[in-house]
Formats: C-alpha cells, structure tokens, sequence
C-alpha cells in the first residue's frame, strides 16, 4: 500500500487551496493592528515655547478656537447633493435641494465653506464613523485586543473629550452605540437597521435636536441621519422621494443655524456617497465623493473660498476638530488639519505662524504614531518609513531654527513670510505622504490578487475533479501526476527566490508560494493532458447519475451569492441536506431498486411491493429527516433577524435560575454523555474489537467512563450557584480548573495510545504449526454468536487437518482474530468519540445534546450510504463472487455520499450554535479550565477555533468512514442469503467475512480509493469556498459586504483549513491502522 | 382508439388546468374581500374544495381504470372509507414531512395543515381516483416503465411537477423583499399549484411527442 504517496497527494492539493486563500486574503482582507496607546495632555508633543504661557484654561496641545460644536452626520450625502447650481434649468430630484448651505456659502465667504470631503474605502457606515472618530483608516479586521464586541479600543476624538471633561450628545442612527459604547454624556439612539425606513430616525432626531440645542448641556453634539442613505437603498438617488429628503435636511439645517450660538462650530459632513443605484462599500468615485460643509458665526477664514471647492480626506476632520476644540489629537490619527481655519484674525504673517504650530504638533503626533506602529507590526514597508522619518527630521530641524530666529526678532515679518510658507509646505508634504503609505497598505482592494487567488481555488477544485476521476491510479500516476508537478513548483519556487535574492527585493512569501501553486498545477494539467490526450468522454447515464447530487451542490453554492441566503444559510443546508436524500430515495425507487423483482405472477397482476430492506432504508431516512429537523433546535441568531431568539440550550446550565429544571437538565446530560461511552462501547463489543488486553481497549472500557466521571464533574461544579457551596469557594476554583485538565490529559493519553497501537484485534492462536491463515470474525468468545462461528470453524479445521493429513500428511490450524474485520474503523470510532469528548468540554452544557444528535446523524448516514450501496449496485455485487471490476467500483464513494457529509458538517456548524459572524462566536470556551488569563494566543484561538469548528472537524476525521462502513456492514447481507445457499457453499460463506480485510487484500486500491476519497472531499469543500470568494469578490461593493460576505468568506476559509488538515489527519491515522495491521500480520507469520 | 384517450386526456386535464384559476377570481364575487394573498386560507380551502370535487367527477364520468371485478354496494362503500383514510393518513404524513423539511413546528398549525392537504389534493387524490386505494398499484406506476396507460403516464407527470413547485416554492422565503407572498407557506402553495397546472398542461404535450416511444404493457 502506498501511503506516502496519497498523503503527499492530498497534502499538496491542501497547499494549493491554502496558498488561493491566501492571496484571496492578502488582496481583499487587509488587516490593521489597532494600538492601545491614546494621547493625554500631558504628552511631550511640547508646544512652541512662546505658546506655553498663553494656553488658556480647558486647552490641551493648543489654544481652542471654539468651545462647542455641533457635528451634523447625513449619511450618504454624496458631494453632488450638497452642490447647488442656481444656472442649471432641470435640476435632477438630488440637485440643488441643499439650497439653504449655498446660500449661506456666498452670502457669508468667510464663515461658511464647503468641501469635498474624499471618504477612504470599505465606505460601510461602521467604517466609516470609525474614521470619523479616530483618523485612522479603518480595515475590514482591526486587530485590537477584544474581537467580542464591536466597540472602537482605538484613542478616539469621543474617548478624548470624555478624558478631558467635555460632554458629548449623540443622537440617531444606533450604530453608534455598539461602537461607543457608555461613552456619551447623553444620547439618543435609533434603530438603523430596517433599510426601508426611511423615517424613524430623521424624526427622532428632530424631535430632540432644537429643545437639546437649547439646553446647552453640551460641547459637542452629533446627529447622525440616516434617512437620505435609506432613501438611496430603497429608491436610488434618482427618485423624488430623495428630493423630499433633502428638502427636509435642508430646512433641518436652516433651523437649526438660527438655534446656534455664536461660540459654536457647524460642521456637516456626509460618511460616505453612493452609486447611481443607491449602494456603496466599494472605491468607486461615486462612492467616495461626500460633502463637508463648515460653518461658523464668528469668521473663520482669512480668504475667500476658491473657485471649485477643495477636496479634502476625510480622517482630516479628526484633527481639525480636536485641535479647534482643544483636545488632543487621538493617538493613532494619520489625517492633516485643515490649516485655513486655523489662521485666526491677525495678519498674514502672524496667522502662518499659527498654521505652522498646529502643523508642527499634527506632524510630531503623526511621528509618534508611525513608529510606534512600526514597532508593532511589519506591514508598512520600511524603506518609505526611513524616507518619512527623513522629511519629518529635517522639517522639524528647520522649525526649531525658524523659531529661534523668530524669538530673537531677528527677521522682519516680510522676509519671514515665504520661509514660513516653505516650511508649511514642507510638513504637509510630510503629512500627505505618510497618509498616502497608510493608505496603500490599509485601504486598497488588490484586484490583481483578488482574481489571482479565485483562479488558484478555481483550479484546485479542476484539478480535485480530474484527479478523483482517475480510475486506474498506478505508480506512473503518482509520478507524472506528483512528483513532476511538485518539481515542476520547486523549481519556479527557487528560480523566484533567486531572483528576489539578486534583484535585492525584499521575498514575499505569499506570492512566492502561490507562484509555486500555480506552477505546479500547470504541471498537472500538462502531465494529465499528456497521459490522457482524449478525454474520455462520459455518458449520458454517467452524467444523470452526477446529476442529482451535483445539482445540490450547485443550490448551496448558487445560495452564498445572495445575502438573505447566507443568513439563513441554518436553514438552507439541512433543506438541501433533507432533498438530497429524499431525492435519492426517489431514484432508487423509480429505477425500481427498492422493489421486489417481478416474478412472473406479479407481473400479471400488475403489483410491485418493497423489499424489506427497503423498508429499513426508509426508516433510516425518516430517522435522518427527524435528526436534521431536531438539530435545528440549537440555532443561534443574527443580528439581521430581529424577531429571532437564540435557542435556550445555548446558555450555560450556571444561567438557569430554575434548580428544578437545572437538575433535571445536568442529569439529562449526563446520562446522553453515558449514553454514548455504553453505545459506542456496545458497537466495538459487537464487532469484537473490545477483546483484547491492549492498552487501547483498556482505556477504552475504563478511560471513557473517567472521562465521562470527569465532564460531569466539570458540569457539576460549574454550574452550581455562586454562593451555594459558601467556605468551598477555594475547593471549587480549584476543581473548576483541574477537571477539564483531567479531560485533556485523559484524551490525549487516549489519542496517544490510538496513535501507538491502534490494534484493537484479539486473537486466538489454536494453531498447533506454523499456519497461515486467518480468518477475521465479529463476536464475543463465549458468547452466542461466537459459537455459531466456531463450530463452522471447527468443522472447517477438522475437514482441513483431514484432507491434509489425507494429502500431506501435515496438520494446520487456524488463527480467530476478533474484530480484524472492523479494525480500521474502530480507530476511528474510539478517535471520534474522544474528539467528541472533548468538544463537547468546551461547550456549553446543553449542547451535549446537538452532538448526540451529531453522532447519530452520522451514523445513520452511514447506514444509508451502505443500504444505497447495497441497494444500487445489483445484488451479486456484496456476496461472495466479487469480480474485480465491481469491486474497484465498490472502492470509490459515491459523491452524494460526500456531499451529504459535508452538508451535514455544514448543518452542525449552525446547530452547535454558531453563526458565521464574529459576535456568535462562543469566547468562553477559551477560559475551559483555565483562569481568566493566558500567556500566550495561541491556546485560547486554539480552544475558541476548536469550539468553532467542532463540527468540521468530527466529520472531516470521520470521512474515511465513508469508504470503511460498507465493508464493515457486509455481514448482515450475506448471513441473509445464507439460506438459499447450498450447504457447502455455507462454510465458503463463513471464510468470506472478510469486511475490511476485503481492502487489505487489494493494497493499491484501497490507498487509490482513500486518495479518491479524500479528493471528493476536498473538491466539494473546495467549490463551497470558491462560491463564497468569488460571491465576495463579486460583490465587494454590496451593502451588506462587510456584515455578512466577509465574515462567511472569513468563516468558510478557515472552516476549509481545519476540515482539510482534519481530513488529513483521519487518513493518515487509517494508513498508521494499515501499518499496524501489517506488522501484525507479519508477526502472526514469523511465529 | 389511441387518439380518442388522447382527446379525452387533454379535455380533462385543460378542465383541470382551467379550474385552478377560477378558484382564485370566481370567490371574489361571493366573497368580501377575498384575494389569494390577503385571505390564503380561505383560498386554500376553496382550490382543495374545487379540485377535489372535479377529480373526482372527472374519475367518475371518464372512468380511466377498469372498474374493479367485484362491485357490490358493501364492496364499493369499503372502497369508498377506504380511500378516505388514505387521503387522511397522506395528509398527516405530508404535514410530517414539511415540517420534517423545515417549517415551523407549533405555529401556523392551520397553514401547514392545509398546505398539506393541497398537496394531498394534487397527488394522493389524483392516484386514488386513478388506481383506487391499493399501495402496489401505485409503487408500480411511481417507477420507470410503470405506466400502462397514457392516465397514468399523466399521472406521473402532474404529481412530479407539482411536488417539485412545492420544492422550488420554498426557495424564495429567506429573501428580504418584504413581499406578501413570501409569508410562509404561500410561496409553496402557490409553487404546488403552478406545477400542477404546469404538469398538467405538459403531460398531455409530452405524451403527443413521445407517442411512438410509448409502449404500454398490456395487463
């Protein structure tokens, strides 16, 4: 058997996929690492010296300007909406609706501008307010220290008015709360999440803007409404609806300057614009183009504004704002101050020495940042940091100098003027290049790599399919189809890393390895190409056969393009799951499989009836439907259904406040966990692998109970009442760590005696001589069923000892291996359960209940993949004249079988009570025996990932079952046709029950069908996560792209990463089972 | 004779077929405020009604399987309870499956039900008009090469379509188009009821073109 081979195989195709997701990743996903630090007042940023003395009180870093200000947020006012055009005759229903804004622009030039305010990509709201808030450019994943809640861990403009006494109010749209939260002085919030309503928001703002105005109980007041992005989702921008929406902002704003003071700064600002149909998320210029407008009634320019508005970024705002108010810029900001406002009254000179402080201390702060970033992480390439920290030093260098002369009075204002101008610019060229790199590593799609990656699992998958079609596999396979293409990669690989070496570029992993992966596929191809020039072509039946489960696959695929789908996506595997079977069970029955054949008398009447395995087959579907169905218990809720309610088994049992139904439910637990150790127990029993004195088998009769002894335990002390055990206090904190360590140390001395000696076999040496045959059978010794077999045995041996004594005169005798016929999956049934142990651990309690369904799921999917098996191939098929084509075809899986596992994987993903988004995700399975710290990362993500995955991965170990079980399951077909067989035929029967022995016999097969195995596996799973890659790429500008596309792609990739090394994992722990088999064998001939 | 059957096939299956639309406007006039989406249960009701009422008519005056060898009165009244308590059981065991399939366990007991007994309507009592109430008969017509007659080839093909439209009805649910016909179950039904009509418009035509093919086994 080759082992190495098949997993070098399957592994290789993993690194393909791994090295897709990769580059999908790296071009869509970009990362950012949120710093914790936050700026204070009493930072070293030292303010010029001759500023220090006249800091008047409540100012930080620099004099305020204004002590209040009102921030009015239009969410999706796009620059075009605030523009007004008086010459323009036929305004469209979005122009010129913001009359009143003009009006004040040109009646008052210096009070009143408005700008173009450029908002940086993912232009989703949440984003959005995150840059709003802490001039930084947020990213899809901010990698802070809490992925619990959506609250911003980032130094923020909020955090530093809160820190420095000030009062914020906020009103509207309720996004706000969950990212601030406790943050605001007072608020009030909305729900935002109904798209259609247009409404409820504006209104409820409005009712508490002007009285709220006028209380004056506030320094910095924020409305955000919602109404014209609501508008744009519903209707579009094009649509009178959005006139009517923009007229009442428009008298908004008209009222609400009246109620203003003349100490307050208006500042209106749209988060982000929209497309023509009304959507945005993506860069697209429709996008990315809003309208800042900022008025005040005391002046605030010094010039008159330009001809065509500037265009300014939006995390600008952040400093100008802190700095206006007199806070200090949020630590992490990397936007510039917008300086015109800044000039004060005084003359040119005098006010280009203000602009030059503020841009003096926005600089230091921007410095500050950089480095400590750069400290933290490596994404912002070094080489143009060193070209930053070299502008920065020398601007700095000629301010120190320039101020110096300024003090000693020894330049006159005239010639000081262009010095100070130059220096001005030389800042904010600092300052713009410094955004410019953030933004060319934080806030980019890489479409190049977006496609490149799509077109690597695309491939993957392609090549998973032709690989899984090869039927005859020999050793040129492996290496034309192998070893050639891995050279092929190897050579690209190092030919690459040369040249990165010589052309003294810095080596980017990622684009290495991906290079590899493709070289090496195109290798592939061009070796298959070569070996298989015709295609062979499939036939029509072929093709319907695939058909149906095909087909499925496509719906569950076709459904992670449309949002509603992916939020539902609980229910949408177990329907699809549901059909595929009952589906299946239709063809049966119209190939007409499931009936009796038609003797002659029936068919005259016309009758057909079932056969009774047939009707066992429908049972088993039945019980299949109830589990699916029942499984859907334990769902847990998205936030985009809000008449959802989590199921109550998700909560710990420590929640109940009921001790009654507390108990009742430990209790109910307990006997499921019980329940399991005595079925899977009674299963190895039944097939003789619990009769050995192995440590294996040891632990299985005594460890799972101690086990199962130390998970209620665990159970039991968690989830006691606080206060209930009064001076134990100590003993429990104790106990609450030290059982689930007992449980980890327990499994894996389990998995650790399964990897060492994974026989689980028995045998009865009654050989006299040397002899060399075996014959492998279930049963008990001593039990019923042993005797039915021993007798056989013993005539056979009688019969034998007497022919040969008659032929040879020599005597040989038979060795009876218990439970040889299930050794392969009795390893995998013990791995199973032990995972499942442990699983189950870092659950909460209740759910103990999903994975008993889980289990039995599995197992009876296994029985109808067997009884579909037995039911379509035809009846000769099982019995004893095998011929070898039918029995390669008996090797391979059928895909439904695979696809239905896999549908069932996804199915228990949402039925363990998981959601692929990040609030769903169970964080207290990383505190499962230990104390609220942990020194590492690695061992919580390692636990949480485990939590997540549960699913995953008990049914990727659990795959090569599907390929063991028919063998396993063979007994009951044959003992059947027993009776219609001759007596002699009978003992040939009994010398027959070769179950999985039958593999053995065939070593090439049974690793080319483990390998085949293991690639349908993979290209299902690998055609899932296209569809989600490619739904995320396709639709990045969707609305809900960062709610629900990105978080599922996040979720299904690395569901995809622990299915596959799970998978891997299972074969290979079969191929060990394989080993120990041999040497065993060789033993048993050695003796 | 061949052509005959095929006439009085597409007569009643266009009656059928005709029927269907009929439930949905004729009520109206009767009814205050009746329409498919605002008032489903009642249409529910009135399509069962109707449908049921001309299947068995139809079976009645066109008679397309041999009258049964023994027909005394007590013989026939058996029969009668009989089919009768198929119909039930078949209406308890589809509510079983859709609920097995995903739809709500407690409420909308009602909705289900009757759902359930639509599509009872359209394939367990078209088989009992056709085959009578006799299993075997009916695992024989529900296989490949099972139809001996052009009614049963029909029969196959109306209770196929109108499954599959349930099946397909279920698909539009989960959007978020705040539509009225999205409410459970009248995507379904009406997914039932457009297969039905659909099948029966197309067995008819499939069995025109496949004439030649058509060989039934004579009994």
């Amino acid at each position: 058997m080759q082992r190495w081979p098949v997993l070098l195989f399957l592994a290789w195709v993993c690194f393909l996929f791994f090295a897709g997701i990769g580059l999908f990743m790296s071009g869509f996903l970009l990362t950012r690492i949120e710093l914790a630090n936050s700026s204070s007042c009493s930072d070293p940023l030292v303010p010029p010296p001759w500023d220090e003395q006249s800091l008047p009180p409540g100012s930080c870093w620099l004099p305020r300007r204004f002590p209040k200000a009102v921030l009015v947020i239009i969410d999706a006012l796009r620059f075009e909406f605030a523009r007004f055009n008086p010459a323009k005759a036929s305004p469209l229903p979005y122009e010129n609706k913001l009359g009143f804004l003009h009006r004040l622009a040109s009646s008052q030039p210096r009070h009143a501008r408005l700008y173009r305010f450029r908002a940086d990509p993912p232009t989703a709201t949440m984003q959005r307010i995150k840059g709003l808030t802490t001039g930084s450019l947020p990213t899809f994943i901010d990698v802070g220290s809490n992925f619990a809640t959506y609250a911003i861990q980032e130094d923020n403009l909020l955090a530093q008015l809160g820190q420095n006494g000030r009062r914020v109010v906020f009103m509207g749209d309720d996004t706000w709360e969950g990212l601030f939260p406790n943050k605001f002085f007072r608020s009030y919030f909305f729900p935002s999440f109904n798209v259609k309503d247009l409404h409820t928001v504006d209104n409820g703002i409005l009712q508490h803007l002007y009285p709220t105005v006028d209380s004056g109980e506030w320094d910095l007041l924020i409305a955000h409404f919602l109404g014209v992005d609501h508008c744009g989702h519903k209707h579009g921008p094009d649509h009178p609806e959005m006139a009517k929406k923009l007229t009442q902002m428009n008298e908004m704003l008209r009222s609400l300057v009246e109620h203003l003071g003349n100490d307050t700064l208006l500042l209106v600002a749209g988060d982000h614009g929209m497309t023509e149909t009304g959507d945005h998320g993506g860069d697209s210029e429709k996008e990315v183009n809003a309208a800042l407008f900022v008025y005040s009634k005391t002046p605030l320019f010094d010039t008159d504004p330009p001809e065509e508005p500037e265009a300014i970024p939006q995390v600008n705002l952040v400093p100008t704002v802190a700095l206006l108010l007199g806070v200090p810029i949020p630590y992490s900001n990397i936007g510039e101050v917008m300086a015109e406002l800044f000039s004060g009254d005084g003359d040119a000179a005098s006010a280009a020495l203000q602009q030059l402080s503020v841009y003096h201390v926005n600089a230091k702060q921007v410095d500050r940042f950089l480095r400590s970033y750069s400290q933290v992480a490596q994404d912002l390439p070094a080489e143009q940091l060193q070209r930053l920290q070299e502008l920065f030093s020398s601007a700095v260098e000629e301010h120190t100098q320039l101020l110096a002369q300024v003090q000693g009075a020894m330049l006159t204002p005239p010639e000081m003027e262009p010095r100070l101008r130059s220096l001005i610019s030389r800042f904010q060229l600092y300052l713009r290049e410094a955004r410019a790199v953030c933004t060319q590593s934080w806030a980019r799609f890489h479409p190049l790599r977006m496609v490149g990656g799509c077109a690597l699992i695309a491939a993957s998958c392609l090549l998973c399919y032709v690989a899984s079609e090869l039927a005859a596999v020999s050793d040129s396979f492996y290496r034309s189809c192998l070893l050639y293409p891995l050279l092929w990669g190897l050579v690209v690989a190092v030919l690459l890393g040369l040249a990165c070496t010589f052309t003294q570029e810095g080596l980017d992993l990622l684009l290495l390895s991906s290079c590899a992966a493709a070289a090496s596929q195109l290798g592939f191809f061009w070796h298959w190409w070569g070996r298989h020039p015709k295609r062979a072509r499939l036939r029509l039946r072929a093709w319907l056969v695939l058909a149906f489960p095909m087909g499925i696959l496509l719906f569950r695929c076709g459904a992670m393009f449309s949002d509603s789908f992916v939020v539902a996506e609980a229910r949408v595997a177990p329907f699809l799951l549901a059909s595929l079977v009952t589906l299946l069970v239709g063809k049966l029955h119209w190939d007409g499989r499931l009936t009796v054949p038609e003797g002659p008398r029936q068919q005259l009447l016309g009758f057909s009836s079932y056969r009774k395995e047939s009707w066992y087959l429908l049972c088993l579907v039945a019980a299949l439907l109830l589990c699916v169905r029942l499984s859907g218990f334990f769902h847990q809720c998205r936030e985009e259904i809000p008449q959802c309610r989590p199921s109550v088994f998700l909560a710990p049992l420590a929640s109940l406040r009921n001790t009654r139904a507390k108990n009742l439910f430990y209790l109910l637990c307990v006997a499921l966990l019980a329940g399991m150790v005595y079925a899977v127990r009674s299963w190895l029993r039944h097939y003789g692998n619990l009769n050995s004195s192995d440590p294996l088998v040891l632990f299985v009769r005594w460890g799972f109970p101690l086990v199962v002894l130390c998970i209620a335990c665990y159970w039991a002390v968690a989830s006691s009442a606080e206060d209930s055990l009064g001076k134990l206090q100590e003993l429990v904190q104790v106990a609450v760590v030290a059982f689930p360590w007992a449980v980890y140390g327990l499994t894996s001395v389990g998995l650790l005696l399964l990897l060492c000696h994974p026989m689980t076999v028995f045998a009865k040496d009654t050989r006299e001589s040397a002899g060399s045959i075996v014959t492998p059978y279930q049963g008990v010794p001593s039990s019923e069923v042993d005797f039915l077999h021993v007798i056989p045995q013993i005539y056979r041996r009688m019969q034998e000892s007497q022919k040969n004594r008659l032929e040879r005169g020599s005597c040989r005798a038979t060795v009876a291996a218990y439970g040889l016929g299930s050794v392969y999956s009795a390893a995998l049934v013990i791995a199973l359960t032990l995972l499942g142990f442990l699983l189950m651990l870092l659950h909460s309690e209740r759910l103990s209940l999903a994975f008993l369904l889980l289990f039995l799921e599995a197992f009876v999917l296994l029985h109808i993949h067997t009884r579909f098996f037995g039911l379509s191939c035809s009846l000769i098929l099982i019995s004893l004249s095998l011929s070898p084509p039918s029995l390669s075809e008996s090797f391979s899986v059928p895909w439904f079988a695979v696809i239905s596992w896999l549908l069932a994987a996804s199915q228990f993903f949402y039925s363990t009570g998981h959601q692929p988004i990040f609030p769903a995700i169970h964080w207290n399975a990383a505190f499962v025996g230990f104390h609220l710290d942990h020194s590492t990362n690695l061992l919580p993500a390692v636990l949480v990932g485990a939590n997540t995955f549960a699913s995953h991965i008990l049914f990727a170990v659990g795959c090569p079952l599907l390929l063991l079980w028919p063998f396993v399951c063979e007994m009951p077909s044959s003992q059947k046709k027993k009776p219609k067989k001759e007596p002699q035929e009978e003992l040939q029967e009994v010398e027959e029950h070769m179950m999985e022995m039958r593999l053995r016999e065939s070593p090439e097969k049974f690793s080319a069908a483990l390998l085949q195995l293991g690639l349908k596996y993979l290209f299902v799973l690998g055609t899932q996560l296209l569809a989600c890659v490619c739904a995320a790429m396709i639709l990045r500008r969707h609305l809900m792209v960062w709610k629900v596309f990105a978080p599922k792609f996040l979720f299904e990739s690395l569901g995809f990463v622990v299915s596959s090394i799970c998978l891997l994992l299972g074969i290979s722990l079969v191929m060990r089972v394989d080993c120990a088999v041999s040497t065993w064998f060789s033993q048993l001939q050695l003796r | 004779m061949r052509d005959a059957e095929a006439r009085r096939l597409w007569a009643a299956n266009l009656l059928r077929a005709a029927a269907v639309p009929l439930t949905a406007v004729v009520p109206a006039f009767f009814m205050d405020g009746f329409t498919v989406l605002g008032t489903h249960l009642a249409w529910l009701c009135v399509c069962v009604l109707c449908v049921g009422t001309l299947n068995v008519g139809l079976c009645l005056v066109l008679k397309p399987s041999l009258p049964p060898k023994r027909s005394s009165v007590a013989n026939k009244i058996s029969r009668f309870l009989k089919c009768c308590i198929y119909f039930f059981m078949s209406c308890i065991l589809f509510h079983a499956i859709i609920v097995l399939y995903g739809a709500p366990l407690i409420e909308s007991v009602t909705e289900t039900f009757l759902f359930a007994v639509l599509l009872s309507t359209f394939t367990t009592l078209q088989c009992l008009c056709m085959l009578g109430p006799n299993i075997q008969a009916w695992i024989r017509v529900f296989s490949k090469n099972g139809a001996t007659s052009i009614w049963e080839n029909s029969l196959q093909i109306t209770t196929t379509c109108s499954i599959l439209g349930a099946w397909f009805g279920a698909f539009p649910i989960p959007l978020d188009w705040d539509r009225p016909w999205q409410v459970w179950p009248i995507s379904c039904s009406l997914g039932a009821t457009f297969g039905y009509v659909a099948g029966l418009i197309i067995a008819p035509l499939w069995i025109h073109w496949n004439q030649k093919q058509l060989t039934y086994k004579s009994r």
